[in-house]
Parts: structure tokens; C-alpha cells; sequence
């Protein structure tokens, strides 16, 4: 059942669209609209009622942030519907504005992360299941931001690298993966990290993202 | 009240101004009829200068009454140039048509309190003394020829003084806006100089553009276009590898899409210098939030727009502004803490920008500065930047520009 989500797309480039389509179907999930511009989003989310939205934040008819408007409406009208919004940029501003709600399940990516898809798909189920997945760049500029500020300092650079992986939304598993270390070390370094920055932490791994992300974004 | 006293010796001095224009106007006129025995040749320049240095006597008058003029002179200094300069005839003009215009408003202003003070505390004790040297006594309308008229002439005095303190400092206003419009540059002058201003801006303005061309067409061709090579050239080797070694050409495919998410990286940066996504979305307040997130100072945003101007003034002041985050940044580190108002009044866009930082900025030594200066000239926009040893740093920019609100 896990791999029925039902996902609506809004992409107004049609290459990318349609190659998201194929992308999306072929990894189990069900697209149950694909649509090119804001109003029809809107409509497809009222409408549909998918598990997530896979969102560009560009969109006609006004080739603004009307993608991201619509994701950020979609999450008040239901709090904590799951949005994975795609950009051709990522925006410290606009990450801050999808995490200020501290609900969850938001993803902002680049679009050049589906390049990997292995690694997109991941992205796109954690997001459903209440998981975060923000870029990379988005963790670097957090993270530098941080380290300007001495918020980092009592780290060790391997905790500093678990931070920046698990910030991003990585799983304990794909993380011991990426460092190459086991995943009880992961586990072990975490708790030291929410030791050292004085966060509570919880086995709630979504929770643990977010106090993580709303402790650099501070 | 003190405001309205000063009147009276400010009225005394733009008298004493236009005697002195007269006396410095008739030797200029007498300088330049020398010229033709040679000697005036020599007398001119002093004439001038002497005429020059009473009209700006005159312009401190004229400021003082809250009339702006400017000094509408030049480089000039030889006798030819003077001759031509189309200031000096402007203030001979001044020299000997103010008074003829403008003395009764300023005799006016000094004269009627006088005549007051005369009537209240001096022609009570004199008529008498008046009368008997037979002269004739009268005040205003009152014809003083006994105690009870002199008595009754104490009120009307004192009127009068009212009157004249009431009406001294309009007057004087007056009076400076008519002297202003021949103490100041012509209007021929004052357009000169906006050609010549014009026409320096443009300049800037187009050789930057040159520079910013060149700037990105070098980005491309050394940064997406060689990478794309690249990309091609793995590609087209994958392609010849995939049958004998697959794995090799595996890797070289993975290296492929390493090398397109990079030339995607250098057309972002590349897109984000000429063109920042929050600006094209949102607009200059969010943009500036935005950059100010991106250059790591801790910045408080505040702005009071009613609409958005156009393009190229949002742009400018956008980078103007980024520049001074990137000052702020780079001169008082990661404990910046700037402030930044965005505000439209009386069709001028202003943002002041405000660190707290050593201070002791100085425009005339940093380039940024300079750049954001000829940047906001083409719109006719000015950068003031206060910014005394200690601090704190206060930038200002304004622009004059329509914001239509939406």
C-alpha cells in the first residue's frame, strides 16, 4: 500500500513534466494530475485530495513564486499536507517561509536532484510520510550561518557532518551509508549533537529534524 | 517671538546688502567702460570678485528667510571669461534691479516696528520740544498737538510694532524668492549642467553595461559552455565504451551528470547576478530579506513601499544594497547586526541602511561605494553615507522614481 501514494504534479515545463510523470509511475506511485500552471494546481489539490504535491515554485500565468504561494495556501487550508516543492533555485527565504508552519512533511529541492533518482524517490516518500527533505545548498547556507555565529563550534567535524546530512533529512541508515560508518555510531553522534546544542531530543526522527533546522534557522 | 525680532536685523542687512550691490554693480559697470582705455582690463576681475563676494552675502540673506538658491558659478576667472559668464551679468542685473524691486518690502520689515517703538517711546517726550522749534508733529494719522493726542498715539504705536513684527518675516520671504530667482543659476545654466550630468551618466551607465556584457559572456564561455563541452565530450566517449566496458562507461556517465549539475550551478550564479529570483518573484523587500539571509549578517528588513518601481531602479537599488550587506560583512564580521528601511515619500524611493560596525566608511576611498554611486546616478539617485570613527555606519539611498500604487 506504502507505494500507492497518489501524487499531483505541477511542472509547466513539459520535458520535465512528462519525464516526472514516468519517473514518479514507474517507482509506484500514481500521478493523479500533471498540471502546467497555479489555478489548475489549486483546483487538482481541492479536487483530488492527493498524499503530495510535487510543486515548482515558478508557474504561469504569472511566472513568479506562484507554485510556492500555492503549496504555502495548500498547507493552511490542510496543515501538514505533504509538499515537495522543486525550484531551478534554492532560496534561503523561501525555506524558512515553507518551515515556518514547524509541521513537517516539506521538501524543497533543486531540480537538478532528479538527476539521481534513486535518491529523488526517497525524497518524495519521506516528504509523504511527514519527513523533510531540504537541499543540500539549503543545509550549506544554514549550516555556514551557523558556524558564523559559533552555533557549531563545540561540534567535531564528524558530527558536523551528521548534522548537515540529517538537517537535509537523510534517514540514520542513508546517513552510516554516505559517512561509511555503522548505524549505532550515527545514533551515537546524534545524541551528542543535541547534547552539545542543548535540543531535547526525541526518537521522533521528523521532530528531530525540524528542531534541528528551526535551531540554525534561528 | 525671537524668531520674529530677528527679523528686524536681518531686514537692516539685506539693506545694507543692496547698497553694498549697488556700490560693487556700478564698479563693475565703470570697470568694463575702462576697458576701453585698457585699464579696465585689470579693474574687471577685482569688480567682479568684489560683486561676486556681495551677492553671496546676499544668498546667506536669502537662505536665512528659508529660500534654497545655489551659487550659480564656475571655474571662470580670467576677464574674457568673466565677460561671458553669463553669472556675472545675472548678478548685475541682481545688483541694480533688487533694490529698485525689493528695498520697500525690507524697509518695511525694519521700518514699521521702528516707527512703533518711535511713537511709543520717543515722540511722547519730543513733540513738545517739536512743536516749539515749529515743526510740525504727526504720527501716522494722528496729528499730535496736545498731551491727549501724543497719549492716544502710544496704542497706534504699539500696533504698529505688532504689525511690523507680524509682517517682517513674510515679507523677507518674499523679497528672497524674487532676489533668488536672479542670485540663482539661470534656467539656460541649470540645464546646461543636467546635459553635462546627463550625458556623464549615460556614459558610466552604457560602460558598465559593456563591462557587465563581457563580464557574463566570459562566465559562460569559461564556466556552462565549457562544461557542456565536456558533458558531450563523456558522453560521445560512453557511448563507443558501452559495449566492451560497460562499467567504464558507467562512471563516465555518472561524471556526465556531475558535470551538468555544475554547469547548472554556474548559470544559477551566473542568473543571480544579473537578475535575483526573489526580485523577479517578490520584489525589493523580500530580495533584500533574502540576500541578507544568503550574506550571513543578521539584517531586520523593514519596508513601507506602496507598489513596486520599475525594473531597473528595483535592480539598482537591490544591488546597491547587496553590496553594503557584502561592506558590512566583510568590515565589522559575523556579529553585523544592520538594519535596513525601505521607504517612498513625495516620489523618492529611500533605504537606509545602517550597521553596527567602528564606522569611519568613507566614500571617496571605496570603490563598492563609488560603484553604487554611479549606479544610482543614472537615475538621478544620491548615496550619503555618515559614518563617523566609532560608529554606527548610516548609508542612505534615494532614488526619484514613480511607484504606482497597486
Amino acid at each position: 500500500m506504502r507505494d500507492q501514494l497518489r501524487v499531483v504534479l505541477a511542472e509547466d515545463l513539459f520535458l520535465l513534466r512528462d519525464g516526472l510523470v514516468r519517473m514518479l509511475t514507474e517507482n509506484g506511485f500514481t500521478v493523479v494530475a500533471a498540471v502546467d500552471n497555479g489555478p489548475s494546481l489549486r483546483k487538482a489539490l481541492i479536487d483530488e485530495q492527493p498524499d503530495i504535491a510535487v510543486v515548482d515554485v515558478r508557474l504561469p500565468p504569472s511566472f513568479t513564486d506562484e507554485g510556492l504561494q500555492e503549496a504555502i495556501e495548500a498547507r493552511r487550508r490542510q496543515p501538514g499536507f505533504p509538499v515537495l516543492v522543486l525550484s531551478q533555485y534554492v532560496e534561503q527565504l523561501y525555506a524558512r517561509e515553507l518551515l515556518a508552519d514547524g509541521e513537517g512533511a516539506i521538501g524543497y529541492l533543486l531540480k537538478d536532484r532528479v538527476f539521481n533518482t534513486e535518491q529523488f524517490v526517497e525524497a518524495v516518500r519521506s516528504v509523504a510520510r511527514g519527513g523533510t527533505a531540504m537541499d543540500p545548498q539549503v543545509v550549506a547556507k544554514l549550516l555556514s550561518r551557523g558556524d558564523a555565529r559559533g552555533r557549531t563550534s563545540e561540534l567535531t567535524p564528524r558530527e558536523r557532518d551528521v548534522l548537515e546530512l540529517m538537517a537535509a533529512g537523510r534517514s540514520n541508515a542513508a546517513i552510516s551509508q554516505q559517512l561509511t560508518i555503522s548505524t549505532s555510531a550515527v545514533t551515537k553522534h546524534i545524541a551528542a549533537i543535541f547534547g552539545k546544542l542543548e535540543l531535547p531530543n526525541t526518537d521522533d526522527d521528523n521532530r528531530r529534524v525540524l528542531a534541528v533546522l528551526s535551531y540554525l534557522n534561528r | 517671538m525671537r524668531f520674529r525680532l530677528m527679523a528686524l536685523p536681518r531686514a537692516l542687512a539685506v539693506l545694507c546688502v543692496s547698497v553694498a550691490g549697488l556700490v560693487a554693480g556700478a564698479l563693475v559697470v565703470v570697470s568694463a567702460l575702462l576697458m576701453l582705455v585698457g585699464i579696465g582690463w585689470f579693474l574687471f576681475p577685482p569688480a567682479v570678485a568684489l560683486l561676486r563676494g556681495v551677492a553671496d552675502l546676499a544668498r546667506r540673506l536669502v537662505r536665512l528667510a528659508g529660500v534654497e538658491v545655489e551659487r550659480p558659478y564656475g571655474e571662470e576667472s580670467g576677464t574674457i571669461s568673466l565677460l561671458k559668464a553669463r553669472s556675472t551679468w545675472r548678478d548685475l542685473l541682481w545688483a541694480f534691479l533688487d533694490p529698485a524691486i525689493g528695498t520697500w518690502a525690507a524697509a518695511l520689515a525694519l521700518g514699521m516696528p521702528l516707527f512703533g517703538v518711535y511713537g511709543v517711546a520717543v515722540q511722547p517726550f519730543v513733540w513738545k520740544a517739536n512743536e516749539r522749534a515749529g515743526g510740525t508733529n504727526s504720527y501716522g494719522v494722528i496729528h499730535v498737538t496736545s498731551t491727549a493726542t501724543a497719549l492716544a498715539a502710544i496704542p497706534v504705536g504699539f500696533l504698529m510694532i505688532a504689525f511690523g513684527l507680524y509682517i517682517g518675516v513674510p515679507l523677507l520671504h518674499l523679497r528672497a524668492r524674487w532676489s533668488a530667482d536672479l542670485l540663482g543659476s539661470s534656467r539656460t545654466s541649470r540645464l546646461e549642467r543636467r546635459v553635462e550630468s546627463l550625458a556623464e551618466t549615460r556614459a558610466d551607465s552604457v560602460g558598465a553595461q559593456a563591462a557587465e556584457l563581457r563580464r557574463i559572456e566570459r562566465d559562460l564561455h569559461d564556466g556552462a559552455q565549457a562544461r557542456l563541452v565536456s558533458l558531450g565530450m563523456s558522453l560521445g566517449a560512453a557511448e563507443r565504451l558501452f559495449d566492451e566496458d560497460p562499467e567504464a562507461a558507467r562512471r563516465l556517465v555518472t561524471a556526465a551528470r556531475d558535470t551538468s549539475s555544475k554547469a547548472l550551478d554556474e548559470l544559477r550564479d551566473l542568473v543571480r547576478g544579473v537578475h535575483p529570483p526573489v526580485l523577479a518573484d517578490r520584489g525589493l523587500a523580500d530580495a533584500i530579506r533574502a540576500s541578507a539571509l544568503d550574506s550571513l549578517v543578521d539584517a531586520e528588513v523593514s519596508a513601507d513601499l506602496p507598489g513596486r518601481p520599475s525594473l531597473p531602479v528595483e535592480s539598482a537599488v537591490y544591488f546597491a544594497v547587496n553590496e553594503l550587506l557584502t561592506n558590512a560583512a566583510k568590515h565589522v564580521g559575523p556579529a553585523a547586526e544592520v538594519r535596513i528601511r525601505l521607504g517612498y515619500r513625495d516620489g523618492v524611493l529611500s533605504c537606509d541602511v545602517v550597521d553596527n560596525g567602528d564606522g569611519g566608511a568613507d566614500p571617496a576611498d571605496g570603490t563598492g561605494l563609488r560603484g553604487i554611486e554611479s549606479r544610482l546616478a543614472v537615475f538621478d539617485g544620491t548615496l550619503t553615507v555618515d559614518s563617523p570613527v566609532g560608529g554606527p555606519t548610516h548609508v542612505r539611498l534615494e532614488v526619484p522614481c514613480a511607484i504606482s500604487s497597486a
